[in-house]
Formats: C-alpha cells, sequence, structure tokens
C-alpha cells in the first residue's frame, strides 16, 4: 500500500508565516545586549551540556537511556524566554535543554542522570524525567505526547484561580500562594506525538474552554527513525491540525533564536492577555541521533550538514560579535568576551559532571520513600530487603 | 533472518531467535503483517525486525506512526478481518496508551460476539528490567493483562523457547502478549532448531528435577534463579520451573511438583503485592495443602516505581536474594 501523500522532500530550512524583512528582529534587537548575550550563553551552555552528556554516556558514567538536544538550542531558549519565570511548563523526554534553559542547576541536572542523589529527582528519574518545581517546570516525560493534557490542565488551573477563585477569594493562591494572575502553559511535544491520541483530546479540550496553553511541536522532522511525512498527515501544513479545534497556529523558524523569540513573544502575550491557547509548527533539527543508540539509517550526512550550515549558536555569535554594533561601531561581544564565555561554561559543565560523579548514589531505603505522601511501611511489604539483606530498619 | 556464520557457530540471541522466528512465519503465511513505531526501516527499536522490510517489503513490515492506541487498534481491525497482525510496542510501558483497545476490545470480543469474531494478534512487547532503562522502560506488568479474561500472555526465558512459543502464539486463534525480556535479548546465546516447531503456549518447563523445593519464575530471573542454584549447598536439591507462559498458568506442573517437593519459592521482578506470585501461592494452597512444610515465598520487586539504574539492582530479585529465602524455607 502506497501512502496517500506523496513523500515531501527532506527537511529543509522553514519558512515562517510572516517574514518581515525590513523590520526583522525588531523585537529581540531591542533588547539589551546583556539579555542576548545571555542567550547565547545558554545556548552554548546546552550545548556543552550535552556533548558532556554524550561522553559520560559513551563511557558507562550514565545509564539509560539518553535523548541529546544539540541543534535544537535556540528552540528552548527562544521560548522559555519569552515566558514570565512562574509560567508553567511541560516536556516530552529530550528534555535536558529546557531545564537549563528554565534555570536548573546544571549541578541537579548532571547528578540526575548520574543516578546519584543530588540529582533534581534525587536520581530517580534520570534523563527523561528532569523536575523543577520551583522553576515551574513540570517535567520530562517518557511517554510521547502524554504531557499534553498535562500542560493543558496546568493551564487550566491558571485559569481557573483567575477567573473562578479570584472573584470569590482576596488571595486563594491555589497554586503557589501568590496572588492569581494571567499565566500561559507551555507544552513541548515533539513531530512524533502529532500522532497522539492524548494531544487530540488535550487540543480539543483547550479549543473548547480557551486555555492558555501553547502546544510547541519542536519539528526535528523526525519521530524516532520515521520522517515527519512518512507517520503524519498534512505534514506541509500542520496547522490544519489546530485549526480543527479552533485553535490558531503558526510557523516558527528554530534557528534563529531572535528571529524566534519575535514571532513567539507576541503569540504568548496574546495568548496570556486573550487566555486562549494556540499552536505552533516549529521547525527545529536534531543533529544526533533520536537516542545514543540510533543508526541513523533513516537520513543521510548532507541534510545533517545541510542544517549544521546555519547552526543557531554560530549565527547568534556572528550577530553580536559582527553586525550588532554601537553608535561607535563596537560589537556588542568581542572576541576575548566570546572566549570567556565559553570557557566559563566549559568549566561549568566540567563542574557539574565532577559533582554527579562525587555525590553518592541514593540510599537503597530511597526505593520506598515518595510513595505515598505518608509512608505506611507497616501495611506495605515492600520494605523488607535492602541491599539484598532484610531491612534493619523494619 | 538468515543465519551468520557466527550465529551457526556460537547458537542464537533471543533477538536473533525472534527474528527468525518472524522471519519463517512471514514466509509461511501471507496473513502475516508486523507494525510498530521504526520496525521497518529501522529494524525496531531493538532491532527485533531488523532486515525484515527489506524481504517482505513495507507492506508486510509496516512503519506506523507514533501511536500506540492506533497500532493495536488498527492491529485488532486487521485480526477481526482474519489477519495474523504482529504489532510491536516498543516497552512495557507503552501498552498504557494501547491499553484501551488491547483490554476493552482484543481481549474481550470473542466473548462479546458470542464466538463470531475472534482475534488472532500477537503484541510483542519489550519486557522487564535490567538494562540500565528508567521506569516505564523497566516494568513487568505481566499480571496486569494476565487479569484480563480473553488474553492469553508469553513471556519466554531462552532464545529455543521464545522462537517456540512465538511460533505458537501467531498461529493462536486468540490474543497473546509476548512479552521479551530484554535483560536477555543479547545477553544469552544458545542452539536453536532451525526448522519449524511450536512449543504450546500453557506449559512450564522443567529447567532442572529436584525434590526438596521447588522455585518457580519466568522471564530473566530464570538466571538469576539458576545464578542461586549454583550457591547453595549441594544438600538441597531444587526443582527449577520457568513457568514460559503466565496465562494459562501450567497449574498441573506447578501442582505435581510441589506435591512432590513439599516447598515453594516463587521469584518474580513485578511489585510484589498481587503479582503472578500471589496468584501462584494461592493456587499451591488450593491444591497442596496437606503436602507443605513451609510457607510459600515470594522473592519479589518492591511496591515501588521501577527506580532508575543506581538503585535497579536493589529492587530486581538477585542470586543473594533468592538464596536466603530459599534458605528461610528449608528451615521453616
Amino acid at each position: 500500500m502506497t501512502q496517500a501523500h506523496a513523500p515531501t522532500p527532506a527537511p529543509s530550512p522553514a519558512k515562517p508565516d510572516s517574514p518581515r524583512a525590513a523590520s526583522r528582529r525588531r523585537m529581540a534587537e531591542q533588547l539589551p545586549d546583556a539579555t542576548l548575550i545571555k542567550w547565547l550563553r545558554d545556548m552554548f551552555l546546552i550545548r556543552e551540556f550535552e556533548n558532556r552528556t554524550a561522553q559520560a554516556y559513551q563511557q558507562a558514567r550514565i545509564g539509560g537511556f539518553c535523548h541529546l538536544y544539540t541543534g535544537q538550542e535556540a528552540v528552548a531558549v527562544g521560548t522559555i524566554n519569552a515566558l514570565q519565570p512562574d509560567d508553567p511548563i511541560v516536556h516530552a523526554y529530550r528534555d535536558h535543554g529546557h531545564a537549563l534553559a528554565r534555570g536548573m542547576d546544571p549541578r541537579a541536572c548532571m547528578a540526575e542522570m548520574f543516578g546519584r542523589a543530588s540529582g533534581c529527582a534525587k536520581g530517580k528519574g534520570g534523563s527523561m524525567h528532569m523536575f523543577d518545581k520551583p522553576h515551574w517546570f513540570f517535567g520530562g516525560h517518557g511517554i510521547v505526547g502524554a504531557q499534553t493534557p498535562l500542560g493543558t490542565g496546568l493551564a487550566f488551573a491558571a485559569k481557573y484561580e483567575c477567573e473562578v477563585l479570584g472573584k470569590s477569594l482576596p488571595n486563594p493562591g491555589v497554586l503557589d500562594g501568590q496572588p492569581p494572575k494571567k499565566k500561559v502553559a507551555l507544552a513541548f511535544l515533539g513531530d512524533g506525538a502529532l500522532n497522539q491520541g492524548a494531544l487530540h483530546e488535550a487540543m480539543n479540550l483547550a479549543g473548547l474552554y480557551s486555555i492558555p496553553v501553547i502546544y510547541i511541536v519542536e519539528n526535528n522532522g523526525y519521530s524516532m527513525g520515521t520522517a515527519i511525512h512518512r507517520g503524519t498527515t498534512m505534514a506541509h501544513d500542520l496547522m490544519a491540525k489546530a485549526r480543527a479545534y479552533g485553535i490558531e497556529g503558526r510557523v516558527i523558524d528554530g534557528f534563529d533564536v531572535m528571529e524566534l523569540y519575535d514571532h513567539f513573544k507576541p503569540l504568548v502575550d496574546a495568548c496570556r492577555e486573550e487566555q486562549r491557547p494556540a499552536f505552533v509548527d516549529l521547525k527545529t533539527y536534531r543533529y544526533l541521533g533520536h537516542s545514543m543508540s540510533d543508526p541513523q539509517k533513516y537520513r543521510t550526512k548532507d541534510e545533517v550538514d545541510q542544517f549544521k550550515a546555519k547552526d543557531s549558536i554560530d549565527c547568534m555569535a556572528a550577530y553580536l560579535m559582527g553586525e550588532r554594533v554601537d553608535a561607535a561601531g563596537k560589537p556588542s561581544l568581542s572576541q576575548d568576551q566570546f572566549q570567556e564565555m565559553q570557557e566559563e561554561v566549559r568549566a561549568l559543565v566540567r563542574d557539574s559532571v565532577e559533582f554527579a560523579e562525587n555525590s553518592p548514589v541514593p540510599d537503597p531505603a530511597e526505593l520506598y520513600s515518595d510513595v505515598f505522601v505518608n509512608p505506611q511501611p507497616n501495611l506495605s511489604p515492600t520494605a523488607e530487603y535492602v541491599k539484598g539483606a532484610r531491612n534493619p530498619l523494619l | 533472518m538468515p543465519r551468520t556464520p557466527m550465529m551457526i557457530e556460537k547458537g542464537l540471541t533471543l533477538v536473533d531467535a525472534i527474528n527468525e522466528a518472524l522471519y519463517q512465519e512471514l514466509e509461511r503465511d501471507p496473513r502475516v503483517v508486523l507494525l510498530g513505531e521504526d520496525v521497518g526501516l529501522n529494524g525496531g527499536v531493538f532491532r527485533v525486525t531488523e532486515g525484515l522490510q527489506k524481504v517482505f517489503g513495507a507492506d508486510r513490515v509496516v512503519d506506523t506512526p507514533l501511536a500506540e492506541s492506533g497500532i493495536m487498534g488498527t492491529a485488532i481491525g486487521l485480526a477481526m478481518a482474519g489477519m495474523r497482525p504482529i504489532p510491536e510496542i516498543q516497552f512495557e510501558g507503552f501498552l498504557g496508551p494501547a491499553y484501551d483497545q488491547l483490554c476493552n476490545h482484543a481481549a474481550r470480543y470473542r466473548t462479546r460476539t458470542r464466538g463470531a469474531v475472534t482475534i488472532p494478534l500477537t503484541v510483542r512487547v519489550p519486557w522487564g528490567g535490567g538494562i540500565h532503562a528508567p521506569e516505564l522502560h523497566s516494568d513487568s506488568p505481566e499480571a496486569i493483562y494476565a487479569h484480563t479474561p480473553g488474553l492469553k500472555v508469553v513471556c519466554p526465558s531462552t532464545p529455543s523457547d521464545a522462537k517456540g512459543l512465538l511460533l505458537s502464539a501467531i498461529r493462536d486463534p486468540d490474543p497473546v502478549v509476548f512479552f521479551e525480556p530484554k535483560r536477555v535479548y543479547r545477553s544469552y546465546r544458545e542452539q536453536v532448531p532451525e526448522g519449524d516447531y511450536t512449543i504450546p503456549i500453557g506449559q512450564a518447563k522443567v529447567v532442572q528435577e529436584g525434590s526438596d523445593i521447588t522455585v518457580i519464575t519466568w522471564g530473566a530471573n530464570v538466571f538469576q534463579c539458576l545464578e542461586a542454584l549454583d550457591k547453595l549447598p549441594d544438600d538441597v536439591s531444587v526443582e527449577l520451573i520457568d513457568l514460559r507462559t503466565i496465562y494459562p498458568i501450567d497449574t498441573d506442573t506447578i501442582i505435581q511438583s510441589v506435591q512432590k517437593t513439599g516447598r515453594c519459592v516463587v521469584v518474580q521482578e513485578a511489585p510484589k503485592t498481587l503479582g503472578m506470585a500471589s496468584e501462584l501461592a494461592t493456587i499451591i494452597q488450593e491444591h497442596c495443602f496437606l503436602y507443605l512444610k513451609a510457607p510459600v515465598q515470594r522473592v519479589a520487586g518492591f511496591d515501588t516505581v521501577m527506580p532508575y539504574y543506581k538503585l535497579e539492582l536493589d529492587y530486581l530479585p538477585d542470586a543473594k536474594r533468592i538464596v536466603e529465602t530459599i534458605g528461610l524455607t528449608m528451615a521453616y
């Protein structure tokens, strides 16, 4: 049986919905140097972090499965920086970059992957399960698409707090004890998740009740080894899926972090103000395999190189060190400063690896901690053994 | 795929044996269709279906969208029409999204249609822990599906058993959930008969005969039990039973053995409460009460979420725990 939709060519650089040639980078350009330099640094941090992660994985110091974000850095940095710090985020399993962009301590992130007690989830979650509640980062998730209804629920709660509780109570603070305010939740997903029922059920609900959640499809062209046009209908126009639920959709290029911000920030602001959902087809590309054990038979090296040629970090660095100059013609970032930044980040990541390596593994007693809020060891037969011997605590 | 010189010399892994069974059945029966995420071009997440799409074509080894409910439901539809679909669900945790289709449709259709519609479906699912994977990628949910009337549940531990049981499962007129222990996938080789053979579903295997105590297990834990047996004093004679089929349970083999030995330890990876071990212990007390010299003991995972890899070996039953429990049961 042949597929109804003729295969489209391999992914190629995207055309955003409304290119604004003249006023391009209008919003992002007006941000202070320090902000833009921070974005570059954060993207570089993610890149470096993933390099070190790959290394540690190959040396078998990280176990389990590991999905690297290399190539997609601009997406996490550009979108998350358009948010308020207390806007909730959910994500799938390629989640290290988002956690770092949201402000998670690289030490906690690395230690989690090393399975150490000092990890963000006490070393019990691993690469796919980064959680950072103080930063409103509600986790990586291992089941494709299953996080999207959670993002919808987080947004629902914020809207409920504003519109229902806010009217009847002076300061209900159901979520964090803070006064209610208009929020937007980001639900990140991959293009593979487009085909999961959970996403469609969530989008329908969000459309129906006008819930302020933005579904961000990090469209890197492949769900694991399946090219998008081989896995989903209307791959050339994903907006059709959003339209079906009455949700505004936009295509945004995910390579140029400033252009991404220019397109994304107004959408976040509108969804916050109007308390409504949106859907973004964010065109990006992962340089590495789906996971660390991906033979990558489904794409060519040429295709990968084509995307590497417009690398987000290279472009941003070139802009800050060349195109962007002050009145005296001095670039916002000097070669030396860039060098210094790279050194700082490399040291930070090295430190996170050392920290992880030197952290203790979780105590075996952690096996049965946090299963319930109130542990009931006497009612549970779980706590019999520690390290193969009977648990001395009982 | 045809055997390589290495496979001929050193034997087949579990992955090789399952691949061979699929190859042979695709060749034998045109109604057989494989479907799942990346099973074709990429050869499957564990490379179990490697090479099959090239030989049998994309119509019979179908790469599907990433959507377990859709994969399972479509496979059930194929089966209703008389095909022999074999969906692959990449990890046992991903059965979650497909649960509705599997348990509320596949399992019940024969009863619901009073015998008019049958579902000859074989769901292949990598199962269990021991490969350093996190939760949802290391779970052991066999009891959930054994508890679902209308489903057969198989969990082989060796390449030879896997091939024979998979061929039985595919030819079985009812839905079979075929759990493949990931921990064994590439860690054990043995010579596997080359031709077509089946091992009946519902038949346990006595791995080693003994007279003092019966140890029952399945999946990867067979290997931990063998390791434990090596560490036991020579004067303890253990009868080791590999259940192979989780449901229907081979009660005859179990009852015969425990009536002979009078003692039993059941070893499972799954959390302790209401696992298969609980059911086996109940069957034993129903049928062997007056033969028992000691209470039936369970060596199991804990009632907790499967932990990430640094605690994995603290969770999974190991030889030490098995030896200790056998010792306690012998000394009761």
